[in-house]
């Protein structure tokens, strides 16, 4: 009976449903009600995650406004120091520094993997040669590697270069790093470029340098921006390999840290010094900057990191 | 004649636009990498220019160094739990966001909001560990002015007088950690599985509420067997993160290059660091890289062949 009933609920339901305009309000039906139930309980927990995401950031924030004596008090006090000093002394000892640092070796190496890959992948993927696979599964294996495998001889092959704590070592060393990715991502989608407009370009007289630069290039741009995103996020939270290679060698060496690892020599000595608002201010200032980018550019970034992964 | 010169030109334009990223490549990873290997057979210091072939000398003394041996114990115990609950909290929610929603025209939709949701969770994923390091080491402190300790003072399930220790808690410092994890990557899978679930035609829904399936059902039957290759991507991509932890367990724990309180949260990144960088062993060092490798690899291809199902074309 109760079986029977529902087979002959389902179908009409889901007519109602499909509709759409009847019972809109005052509805009891028994799976709208499920539905209510499921968006309530769906909301709850959304939320409480939402919550579990943001308040520590908040937190964190705040804690650059208190003092160093109500850090270490009760966590959940409201901040007494509405001065942004904490921020000026974070700028002083380093993070403005830190910041350009990183900026500087981005400008360089992010644009660099890009032509680098791209030119690479190009002609991987369009000009068929003796050792073409070899050479790109060449490349690609290196995304399989962990860097901790390459760490020990790549601190002594950077050194026999006279690179290590230099701006143009780690620029090449994250061009290297970047390499697999880029190749691989752009070779699929260098592959999927109609052959008609290469051959038209040909038939123009373009020679295969202008070709790639004037028209696949272009053509590649959706391509470009994911890998883009992937590269610039990378290298710019990349924190193991300027630890190793970005350690002034002699006492008279100036510090060229990046952002990611002049935060935790923050932490290092903010701990000694007893200055904790101002390791919060550092955190909140290296913050900033990835939440505007973030909040400008969301769609492209989720879009970019999910195609830049699953391919 | 004008084929030979074509030819000749396109060999010289292929070998032209190889020869910087090969040459870059070439030298600062895969020499290195072959390199490892090479030392890993010496008892090389890394300081002095000589050192003698030992031949497998540095992987047996790894088989019986208790440090390394509980690191790697720590690592396969994250590898289980760090891709378990991270894909299984993004899948929750990515139904949640996509199907939780109110049944309107159409049968099954997401909730209201979903755009906003899908932008909160998803920004831990842009920021960086050394960030994460700083937040969660705030979080975690071990006195009543961390965020954990002060919550649950205010709740009243912990004495202010004695705060938990988090970081310091042998039992509950890789715990805290595998948290931290989590957190990190939930919102970026959500998104992932999202755009899949997405991508599914909206026809194979209505189909199955016209058979009269549940939302579980549907969720079981439908929905995971259609996302089944973004899952195990997922995993293997959870796993490398899991074998790695460097940042995370270096800056948060206690003692030299992280790994504290006495080797308690220890993973092999750590003790190969520590080993390299501060007791000047970087043949052993490398005989570690070497094994971390192999276990990389080789949950990979459990990984993958674990979890294969047949591919669903639609």
């Amino acid at each position: 009976m109760a079986a029977q009933s529902t087979v002959i609920k389902a179908p009409g339901e889901a007519a109602a449903e499909r509709s759409g305009k009847t019972g809109r309000t005052g509805d009891r039906d028994g799976r709208r009600s499920e539905g209510m139930v499921l968006n309530v309980f769906s909301h709850g927990f959304l939320v409480l995650w939402a919550i579990m995401i943001v308040l520590p950031l908040i937190w964190l924030a705040l804690g650059s406004f208190k003092t160093d004596a109500q850090i270490g008090g009760s966590a959940l006090s409201w901040p007494s120091n509405w001065h942004f000093d904490a921020f000026g002394r974070a700028w002083e000892k380093g993070i403005g520094g830190y910041f350009a640092n990183t900026l500087i070796v981005l400008v360089f190496s992010v644009p660099l993997t890009m032509l680098l890959g791209s030119m690479a992948a190009y002609v991987l993927a369009r000009y068929p040669f003796t050792g073409n696979r070899v050479i790109y599964y060449f490349f690609v294996s290196g995304a399989m590697f962990p860097v901790f495998l390459a760490l020990v001889p790549l601190f002594f092959m950077v050194k026999r270069f006279d690179m290590l704590n230099t701006y143009q070592g780690l620029i090449l060393v994250y061009v290297a790093y970047s390499m697999p990715f880029t190749v691989f991502f752009m070779h699929s989608f260098f592959r999927t470029l109609p052959t008609a407009i290469h051959e038209a370009a040909v038939i123009d007289g373009a020679s295969d340098t202008r070709i790639f630069f004037q028209v696949m290039l272009p053509m590649a741009k959706p391509g470009l921006i994911s890998v883009g995103i992937f590269n610039v996020l990378g290298q710019w939270n990349q924190y193991i390999l300027p630890a190793v290679l970005m350690q002034p060698q002699t006492s008279g060496e100036p510090e060229r840290y990046m952002l990611t690892q002049g935060l935790i020599q923050l932490q290092y000595q903010m701990g000694y010094e007893t200055d904790l608002p101002v390791l919060f201010a550092g955190a909140t200032i290296a913050i900033i900057p990835m939440l505007a980018v973030y909040l400008s550019f969301q769609r492209q970034i989720q879009a970019g990191l999910t195609s830049a992964t699953l391919k | 004649m004008s084929h030979v010169a074509q030819s000749k030109g396109r060999a010289g334009f292929i070998a032209g636009f190889l020869v910087a990223p090969l040459a870059l490549y070439l030298t600062f990873v895969i020499w290195p990498y072959v390199q490892t290997f090479g030392y890993s057979f010496t008892n090389w210091s890394g300081q002095s220019p000589t050192f003698d072939f030992v031949g497998l000398d540095n992987y047996a003394s790894l088989l019986k160094d208790e440090v390394f041996r509980g690191a790697l114990g720590h690592n396969l115990l994250l590898l289980v739990f760090v891709p378990v609950i991270t894909i299984l909290l993004a899948l929750f929610f990515a139904f949640m966001v996509n199907a939780g929603g109110r049944s309107g025209a159409g049968g099954v939709r997401g909730v209201g909001g979903s755009r906003v949701y899908k932008i909160v969770y998803f920004f831990p994923q842009v920021l960086s560990l050394a960030i994460l390091a700083v937040l969660f080491g705030a979080i975690y402190r071990s006195d009543e002015g961390g965020l954990l300790n002060g919550f649950l003072t205010q709740l009243g399930l912990i004495d202010a007088e004695h705060p938990v220790e988090w970081l310091n808690e042998p039992d509950l410092v890789l715990w805290c950690l595998l948290f931290v994890v989590v957190w990190h990557g939930v919102g970026f899978y959500l998104v992932l599985f999202s755009a899949a679930m997405q991508s599914v035609p909206k026809d194979i829904y209505e189909a199955a509420l016209l058979d009269g399936a549940g939302r579980a059902q549907t969720f079981f039957r439908v929905t995971l067997p259609l996302l089944w290759d973004s899952v195990q991507t997922s995993a293997v991509y959870l796993g490398i993160a899991a074998m790695d932890m460097f940042v995370l367990v270096s800056t948060m724990t206690s003692q030299q290059f992280g790994g504290g309180p006495d080797h308690h949260s220890e993973v092999m990144s750590t003790v190969l660091m520590r080993n390299f960088l501060y007791f000047g062993k970087s043949g052993y060092a490398c005989a570690m890289g070497v094994v971390m490798l192999a276990l990389t690899m080789i949950l990979s291809i459990i990984t993958l062949r674990a979890t294969r199902r047949e591919r669903i074309e639609f």
